[in-house]
């Protein structure tokens, strides 16, 4: 069974987030393999290692600065990359993200059984690619799962994804679509050789002609949701601050919570 | 050009963030001169129409059946995408929940429409929807238009004002059909391993209190625990505590766990560290309690107590058993 991995460069969570002419300040921020998508390649890398998958390969929309989010997907144990890159995928909203991606895997032909996503972008933080893809594919989907057992054999899945109140067990047929997240793995940290070894696996460039889409069907004329603004979220104030013995400061704080709150 | 509200029910009980989304929908229909409709999908949910209803809906599209009694997104996203494809509503509403979340996206891209996730304030600009929404971890904040005719958004959950019921209300309710096919069998939700603490959901909460690193050890927040329940709360956790090992994987509040807007948070033993900070600094109010009067969650803190926190919560706790023993 072939799995591929869904990857996206995203600002380091360290990031201070600063803007300019309206649009976010790109300059000073480093940019990662999102923390999401590791556990997703970790997960797919672990499965090969099982003897369950035989090719775990990554893809990525986006500028030329995915192609480092790659190459860390490939330091994990991805064994080969696709890039989709054009200066007219600029300003798609998530829908046409899906779209692109969907046609990219067509282009390429692989005969997958799974299609691994991180939960979320920790930049976009919409949580939305995942899902259209499926539903454009066909496919069933687990999101935010915390368990995977897969049986390529029986063609059969089960994820464990975590909600409100518990985990809701599914169980799916392949090929599917999940979700990971924090809980399901411990994503490793890729060692010298392996980091040295990413950089000679195979990224293939796509760009949209080569996926028989035109300039209008992508980037903001494709997208049915525009970013009109960007603002920073007002600032928070540091209120009052006490200091001093238990009892003092407990009083002060009942006062607050009961007067100013009104929680007691 | 109706306004719909899809209304999330679990087990045969509408969810918190439903009645949020069902008065959001309200109050954009009213702004706009249109009805607020509601589509209601499980098993032997007919009985949930009436409280829709009573939330100012004028009608409720019912689609009940065997095979929609647990949530299967292939399912649920055919069946809804389906009908909205049919009626084309204006706007199209949902809450933050996790069935929201994991629904939502499969529905726009079967209909073709716009989504904005995670909204805190919606408008009706130029007769069209717009929405903001915090992004990079509610580090920026975000304005979204969109060029669909139908314009879909998934709301926060404990953001939007829920409106008081009115029971007298009642609304025509449409059944629709739903044909199974093959593609619904793909997936199936075998078992619900319940993990209820008794205690309100993280992102649903009014209170939250949570311990982090300053904890020292998981019995200490026993303490935390405790608190939490005499203020009703939930209990949430930094990522220390997590990855220590302390507390489950979902009690986490921050970057990489859940993002939380109580009307109160307490910070117990947290620093505030960037990633934590952007998971709950939407709060309305904070209340901090550290030994180190340097910590950066003093910074966003409405009220910051530098202390022993094993001294300060346990007194605490009792001065608030005290008040609530003499309120009777």
């Amino acid at each position: 069974m072939k799995v591929v991995v869904f990857c996206k460069s995203v600002p380091d969570t360290e990031t201070r987030v600063k803007l300019k002419d309206n649009r976010l300040d790109k300059s000073e921020i480093k940019y990662i393999l999102n923390p999401y998508d590791e556990y997703a390649v970790e997960e797919a890398v672990r499965m090969k290692e099982a003897g369950k998958v035989d090719e775990v390969i990554a893809i990525s929309m986006g500028p030329e600065r995915a192609r480092e989010a790659l190459r860390s997907a490939l330091a994990i144990g991805a064994d080969r990359g696709i890039l989709v890159k054009d200066d007219a995928l600029d300003g798609s909203d998530t829908y046409v993200t899906a779209k692109v991606l969907v046609k990219a895997l067509e282009k390429d032909g692989v005969d997958y059984g799974m299609l691994l996503f991180g939960q979320q972008a920790i930049d976009g933080d919409t949580w939305h690619v995942p899902g259209q893809v499926a539903e454009m594919l066909g496919l069933p989907q687990t999101g935010s799962i915390i368990k995977l057992e897969v049986d390529p054999d029986a063609g059969k899945a089960v994820a464990n994804r975590l909600v409100e109140g518990g985990e809701e067990v599914h169980e799916m047929s392949l090929p599917c679509v999940v979700t990971c997240r924090k809980g399901l793995n411990e994503p490793r940290y890729p060692s010298l050789p392996n980091i040295m070894k990413a950089k000679r696996k195979p990224i293939q460039d796509y760009s949209i002609a080569d996926l028989d889409l035109s300039p209008e069907e992508v980037g903001k004329a494709g997208s049915f949701t525009e970013v009109l603004s960007y603002s920073l979220p007002p600032k928070k104030e540091a209120g009052k601050k006490v200091e001093g013995e238990p009892e003092e400061v407990v009083q002060a704080l009942v006062k607050f919570l009961k007067d100013e709150i009104k929680v007691i | 050009m109706s306004v719909w509200v899809i209304a999330d029910q679990r087990n045969g009980a509408l969810r918190k963030p439903a009645f949020e989304a069902l008065s959001e929908g309200r109050r954009l229909a009213g702004e706009l001169g249109t009805n607020m409709e509601a589509v209601i999908v499980g098993h032997n949910v007919e009985g949930l129409c009436n409280e829709i209803a009573s939330y100012g809906a004028e009608k409720v599209y019912l689609i009940d059946h065997e095979l929609l009694a647990t949530y299967n997104p292939l399912a649920y996203a055919r069946a809804i995408g389906d009908l909205v494809k049919e009626k084309q509503p204006q706007i199209v509403l949902m809450g933050g929940t996790m069935t929201g979340r994991d629904l939502m996206p499969r529905i726009a891209a079967r209909v073709g429409a716009g989504l904005a996730p995670d909204c805190i304030k919606l408008e009706i600009v130029d007769g069209k929807l717009k929405a903001t929404r915090p992004a990079i971890a509610g580090k920026v904040r975000v304005e979204i238009g969109y060029k669909s005719d139908i314009q879909m958004a998934i709301l926060r959950p404990n953001v939007f004002e829920k409106l008081e019921p009115d029971s007298s209300k009642s609304a025509e309710v449409e059944k629709v059909p739903f044909e199974p096919t093959d593609l619904d069998t793909k997936q199936k939700l075998v078992e619900f391993i319940s993990k209820e603490t008794g205690r309100p959901e993280l992102t649903e909460a009014e209170v939250i209190v949570s311990g982090g690193r300053g904890m020292k050890a998981p019995e200490n927040f026993a303490i935390i625990e405790e608190l939490a329940d005499l203020l009703g709360a939930a209990v949430g956790a930094s990522r220390a505590a997590v990855d220590a090992g302390w507390r489950p994987q979902s009690d986490q509040v921050g970057q990489t766990g859940k993002t939380v807007s109580p009307n109160l948070y307490i910070a117990v033993g947290i620093s505030g560290a960037i990633q934590h900070l952007a998971g709950m600094s939407s709060s309305k109010f904070i209340v901090a309690v550290n030994k180190d009067p340097d910590a950066p969650i003093f910074n966003v803190a409405d009220f910051g107590v530098v202390g022993d926190l094993f001294k300060v919560v346990p007194l605490l706790n009792e001065e608030v058993k005290k008040i609530k023993a003499q309120e009777g």
